[in-house]
């Protein structure tokens, strides 16, 4: 009852007339406040300009939270700097900087020559820099009595060629393979080093049963509740509830775990460069940072269980 | 001329609507206000249709050149390694359609005989507890159920069934069934809604049981209704993508026989999702996912067209409603 009567007194009172006003009245709001907004973003961004400039930072996953370590730490350090890093791949991140969207990309694997030739294309000139090591750990379920693999095991477990635990001295289980998804920088190194062995003639590729997960997350969580699984992943991202296998070049030996001294010492064989790549010739804060990376950066790059340059 | 036209609306309209005294005290000012709210309610409805318009423009724009960038038997292949230039997009169509009929099968009985217990069975008050219920599953988020899924379904999918992994299209089939339950539930429950108390009058009265009535006439009458329910909902788990990407383990394998509901699969929206910000503007591998999205458009338009097609049977058989 009472709405009804409240409608009732609505419409006799609302005539199109003021529905009209009240749509122009709608309309010039808009009209005022719209461009308003528009207006003050270029003021603020020039004011802060002026005291501190944003380094924005992209790339691969790998690196992500060694680069979150460094960002904090320089802004820290230098107040005046503000520093943005966000993930996604090497791919992304590379793909980034040649659209001109970011200064510095973070990549786990070199440019490839395609990617460059479309950055000259953009007129962006990229220049690497190697800013740490990290070590391609390959991980199984802790209950897996499975201890060391040779590279050429692994291949042909992950080209489906061995496709039972029993194969290689585990259990009789089937093997369910995990990789990251096909933009990760893991993904083309894994590839490239150990599928096919380093030989860049070969044409083998990951079996099409490999299950591509989007992040190392889901990774690890799959390792630590399937005893069928196995995996790859940096070192720095290996929690203490997977089982790291030893891996050696050749069936003699030496089965080696990976670790920054077997790193460092060149024992452990699936072990490659971290990058950073600048649009151009590092130039004013840009170049402060790098430099402070690849100095007193390095003390950060241990801590998170990559291997530091020196 | 537009003026004239606009206040003869104007006039039919008042005399349809609004009381006697409003249509006589029509004045210039009012059709001018008239018209101009009219013409502003007709240019928001015209852009939707333009903007669904721009949007398949622009997926042909982009899609498009995939077709004389990859030669067809590329293009048609079986296998999906678009790093390698390997862009074989028949494991991801049929991935996704594995993946959506499964999660059909599933759904299609839950649904329906869920519809018909709030519809015929239960008493008001359930009635009334239900239906908030089975709307407020409408609102989970994707992401929520797949974290779910990958968490909880998965482990107890390979633990109780003794498969190599639970991230497998039948995980994936059981979210997406779980998803589309409030829109195949809510659809069907309306198609027997509009059947007609003479026909349940005339079945009970024909000495029918309750079950016969329902089993006999009630669902077999509200069928084009039923296959609606079935046809959005389908709509629905074409198009999922966060959930999907989260469970169905995402290996670009070709789902050939029955036991692949087990194995892993590659739907095409997870396959743009998990790709699409690794590609540089305008490679051949950004118009190859822009190509799936074609496919994925073109298909989800068959399903709408053929769900109104259901409802236009309806319609036309009359009776019904």
């Amino acid at each position: 009852m009472e709405t009804k009567k409240l409608w009732s007194v609505v419409n006799n009172k609302m005539s199109p007339r003021a529905g009209f006003v009240a749509i122009c009245f709608v309309l010039l709001m808009s009209a005022i406040v719209l461009p308003g907004c528009g207006n003050k973003r270029p003021e603020t961004s020039s004011e802060r300009g002026a005291h501190a400039q944003t380094i924005e930072n992209k790339g691969s996953d790998t690196l992500v939270n060694l680069a979150l370590a460094w960002a904090e730490a320089y802004m820290q350090a230098h107040p005046n700097v503000n520093i943005s890093v966000t993930g996604g791949g090497s791919g992304t991140g590379i793909a980034a900087m040649i659209n001109g969207t970011v200064s510095i990309a973070n990549a786990s694997r070199e440019m490839k020559p395609e990617e460059v030739a479309a950055a000259k294309a953009n007129g962006i000139s990229p220049v690497e820099f190697i800013v740490a090591r990290d070590a391609i750990a390959v991980v199984v379920n802790p209950s897996n009595p499975v201890q060391h693999l040779t590279i050429q095991q692994i291949s042909n477990i992950y080209t489906g060629r061995i496709k039972n635990w029993a194969e290689v001295g585990g259990e009789n289980r089937p093997i369910v393979l995990l990789s990251r998804e096909s933009n990760s920088g893991t993904y083309v190194y894994f590839l490239e080093n150990v599928i096919r062995m380093e030989n860049s003639k070969s044409k083998l590729l990951f079996s099409p049963d490999t299950l591509l997960m989007p992040s190392s997350e889901g990774i690890s969580s799959e390792i630590r509740q399937n005893p069928n699984t196995i995996g790859y992943d940096g070192l720095g991202y290996v929690t203490g509830d997977q089982k790291v296998i030893a891996v050696s070049k050749n069936e003699n030996g030496p089965f080696v775990i990976p670790s920054a001294a077997t790193v460092k010492d060149g024992s452990y064989p699936i072990a490659r460069p971290l990058y950073v790549y600048t649009a151009g010739q590092p130039e004013g804060q840009i170049k402060d940072y790098i430099e402070w990376i690849l100095n007193g950066g390095q003390t950060l790059v241990a801590k998170l269980g990559f291997v530091p340059l020196q | 001329m537009s003026q004239n036209w606009a206040l003869c609306l104007y006039n039919k309209i008042s005399q349809r609507l609004l009381r006697p005294k409003a249509g006589s005290s029509v004045t210039a000012g009012k059709s001018w206000s008239e018209f101009f709210i009219e013409s502003c309610i007709r240019v928001l409805g015209f852009s939707t249709i333009g903007f669904v318009l721009l949007i398949f423009f622009f997926l042909l724009k982009e899609g498009l050149p995939v077709l004389w960038e990859v030669s067809p038997g590329n293009l048609f292949g079986t296998r999906w390694y678009p790093t390698f230039d390997i862009f074989g997009t028949l494991p991801l169509i049929l991935g996704s359609a594995y993946v959506t009929i499964a999660a059909i099968a599933i759904a299609l009985p839950l649904g329906v005989t869920t519809a018909v217990f709030v519809r015929e069975v239960a008493p008001n008050w359930a009635r009334e507890i239900l239906k908030p219920l089975i709307e407020v599953l409408a609102g989970i988020p994707s992401v929520v159920l797949g974290f779910f899924g990958m968490h909880v379904i998965a482990p107890l999918v390979r633990t109780t069934l003794n498969v190599p992994t639970g991230l497998s299209a039948f995980t994936g089939a059981v979210l997406l069934a779980y998803m589309s339950l409030p829109t195949i539930i809510s659809v069907a429950e309306d198609a027997l809604d509009g059947v007609p108390r003479s026909y349940r009058d005339a079945a009970l009265a024909m000495g029918a049981t309750k079950w016969q009535t329902i089993w006999r006439v009630v669902v077999p009458a509200a069928r084009s209704g039923i296959a609606m329910a079935v046809m959005l909902g389908m709509g629905r788990a074409i198009g999922e993508t966060m959930a999907v990407m989260m469970v169905t383990g995402n290996a670009a394998r070709m789902p050939l026989s029955l036991g692949s509901i087990f194995m892993p699969v590659r739907t095409m929206t997870a396959t743009v999702a998990a790709e699409m910000g690794e590609v540089a503007n305008g490679s051949v591998h950004y118009h190859a996912l822009f190509g799936i999205g074609i496919i994925l458009f073109i298909l989800t338009f068959i399903i709408n067209i053929l769900a109104a097609s259901a409802i236009f049977k309806k319609r036309n058989r009359g009776g019904l409603r």
